[in-house]
């Protein structure tokens, strides 16, 4: 059978798939092909049918099937665009090979110029955690049960706890609060909450479900279905205190303690991963260790709001296309960056001083999320321990990634060492 | 209204923390929108409401819906008793109002997504 040709190849038809296949198509990409899993275009926003999407990018607030719609359809008018669905990627190769399944087609080989790895991340389990008790039905994480609950039009449970302020697990407190649920808490091992402050206000507040900060589940209790949980405060080694253990009498534990960038076909392959995100090592180009191999969007680290996504899925979709047209710049001096004091992790890991597809000089944005939460600081952005530009910001949370720009003549040198920190100053 | 209220703006993601006092003086507020909300939450707070509703004959079997307007906080668990009735059939348009003027609130119900028939 012959291998069919194609340009780009996406792997991955969510939010940042779509973004990356409409800007390679609009920077001069004429065969692009899109590999998607599940039935249809639009990844994990099709679940999220809660509004609130799109406040950066459209100044109007979408749900997340409307946020989706809008890039299925701009993907759609685009003739160079094919998409495949209900086609699982096996295998990449470094020579841009892409290995797939699907029901209509079988076992396909696929050669492309460029690659673009969109492939989501996943959520951390109860395994991931280690809750120690029975292992009885009702529970699973909060991702699981928002498609039970909006895709597939199944009731999760009665009497819901939720452990883990993620940003899912509010919107399903939410969620199932509205369908006549009952939910009676909410679990955060942190003094803070993990999720955005918009959630906690209109998800748990607007309903007087109870945040439990500092608090986790102990013990799972149930012989078929979930019967109770043991809850108990935890001092800031994470250590139980004793005397605090609450029973609740549940049905339902949801999770939503975390999300991991899903990369098993870039580590398959020996591509650099960011010890941090679990995403692959990328440049200002989103461009992974190996060469024409693009990664963004929740594979390469968990966003907080689809607009960045988008965002990103451009960067790479824009850098395929000057890679495919041998226009990408390559610079042998490189910027390293890490994460300064109060900083989690910084993207990208490496920067390039070069052109962009506009032919200016390109600028850095660099992203990245603090380890704690900050009232009153200054992000501190410097080279080589030079300062070269000092933000001040009245609220910092982990839940939400920072951005900042830095221009090509912000910088002292294209060498070096660049680094993001938080100042008390 | 007799005392300040301490209050989390939630326009944008930013999250201002905000405080209206007695005479209705928004502050902390980072943008103009802030002030509109701080006012509007302490006077007539809004919500708007997002759900599924049973679609027949459809690719799926839920389909994604929303208040067209933010409605009343307090009406919030009525709108969704309305929302619950609904059956609708495929296909179903973008943006097909399934419910106008929601129990007077002057929302109607509209649909989030598109969905086709199913080929039988």
């Amino acid at each position: 059978m012959e291998t069919k040709q194609y340009d780009l190849i996406i792997i991955g038809g969510g939010s940042a798939g779509l973004a990356a296949a409409i800007a390679a198509a609009d920077h001069g990409v004429e065969k692009i092909l899109i590999l998607e899993k599940e039935d249809e275009a639009g990844g994990i926003l099709l679940q999220c049918i809660h509004n609130g999407f799109g406040l950066h990018r459209f100044k109007e607030e979408l749900t997340g099937p409307e946020y989706a719609a809008r890039f299925a359809s701009e993907a759609e008018k685009r003739s160079g665009i094919e998409i495949k669905v209900r086609s699982m990627v096996l295998k990449i190769t470094a020579e841009k090979e892409v290995h797939y399944s699907s029901e209509a087609e079988g076992y396909c080989v696929v050669q492309g110029k460029a690659i673009v790895c969109a492939t989501g991340c996943s959520e951390r389990t109860r395994g991931a955690i280690k809750i120690p008790g029975d292992r009885p039905t009702g529970v699973m994480t909060a991702g699981l049960a928002q498609r039970y609950l909006n895709i597939d039009g199944y009731f999760v449970g009665k009497k819901v706890f939720i452990l883990g302020s993620g940003d899912i697990g509010l919107i399903m407190a939410r969620r199932m609060t509205l369908e006549g649920s009952k939910v009676l808490g909410v679990a955060e091992l942190m003094p803070y909450s993990n999720g955005l402050t918009r959630n906690i206000v209109q998800c748990l507040n607007d309903f007087d479900i109870p945040l439990y900060l500092s608090h986790t589940v102990k013990k799972i209790i149930g012989k078929e279905r979930l019967e109770k949980i043991v809850l108990a405060q935890v001092d800031e080694k994470f250590q139980f205190i004793p005397g605090t253990d609450q029973e609740f009498e549940v049905d339902t534990l949801l999770l939503s303690v975390g999300l991991i960038p899903s990369n098993p076909l870039l580590t398959e392959i020996g591509v650099q991963i960011h010890p941090k995100t679990s995403g692959p090592l990328v440049d200002e180009n989103m461009q992974t260790s190996i060469p024409g191999i693009f990664s963004c969007g929740n594979s390469l680290h968990v966003h907080d709001l689809v607009d960045f996504v988008s965002m990103e899925g451009e960067t790479a979709g824009i850098a395929a296309a000057q890679f495919i047209q041998g226009t990408l710049a390559t610079s042998e001096d490189v910027i390293r960056t890490e994460p300064g004091p109060g900083v989690g992790y910084l993207l990208p890991a490496s920067l390039h001083c070069g052109k962009d597809a506009d032919g200016k000089e390109n600028d850095f944005v660099l992203k990245f999320r603090v380890q704690k939460p900050f009232q009153n600081v200054s992000l501190v952005v410097k080279q080589n321990g030079q300062i070269l530009k000092k933000v001040k910001k009245a609220f910092l949370i982990p839940a939400e990634m920072e951005n900042l720009t830095i221009r090509q003549a912000d910088l002292l040198e294209k060498n070096g060492i660049l680094s993001v920190e938080v100042s008390n100053e | 209204m007799s005392e300040k209220k301490e209050l989390i703006c939630i326009v944008c993601p930013r999250g201002c923390h905000l405080t209206v006092d007695e005479n209705m003086n928004v502050t902390g507020n980072f943008c103009k929108r802030g002030e509109v909300y701080g006012k509007n939450e302490v006077t007539n707070p809004t919500r708007t409401i997002t759900s599924t509703v049973k679609i027949a004959g459809g690719t799926i079997p839920r389909l994604p819906v929303k208040t067209s307007q933010p409605i009343p906080k307090g009406r919030i668990f009525d709108v969704m008793a309305e929302i619950d009735r609904l059956t609708v059939q495929a296909p179903v348009e973008m943006n097909a109002v399934l419910l106008p003027n929601v129990l007077g609130t002057g929302a109607d119900i509209l649909a989030t997504r598109e969905i086709a028939a199913a080929n039988s």
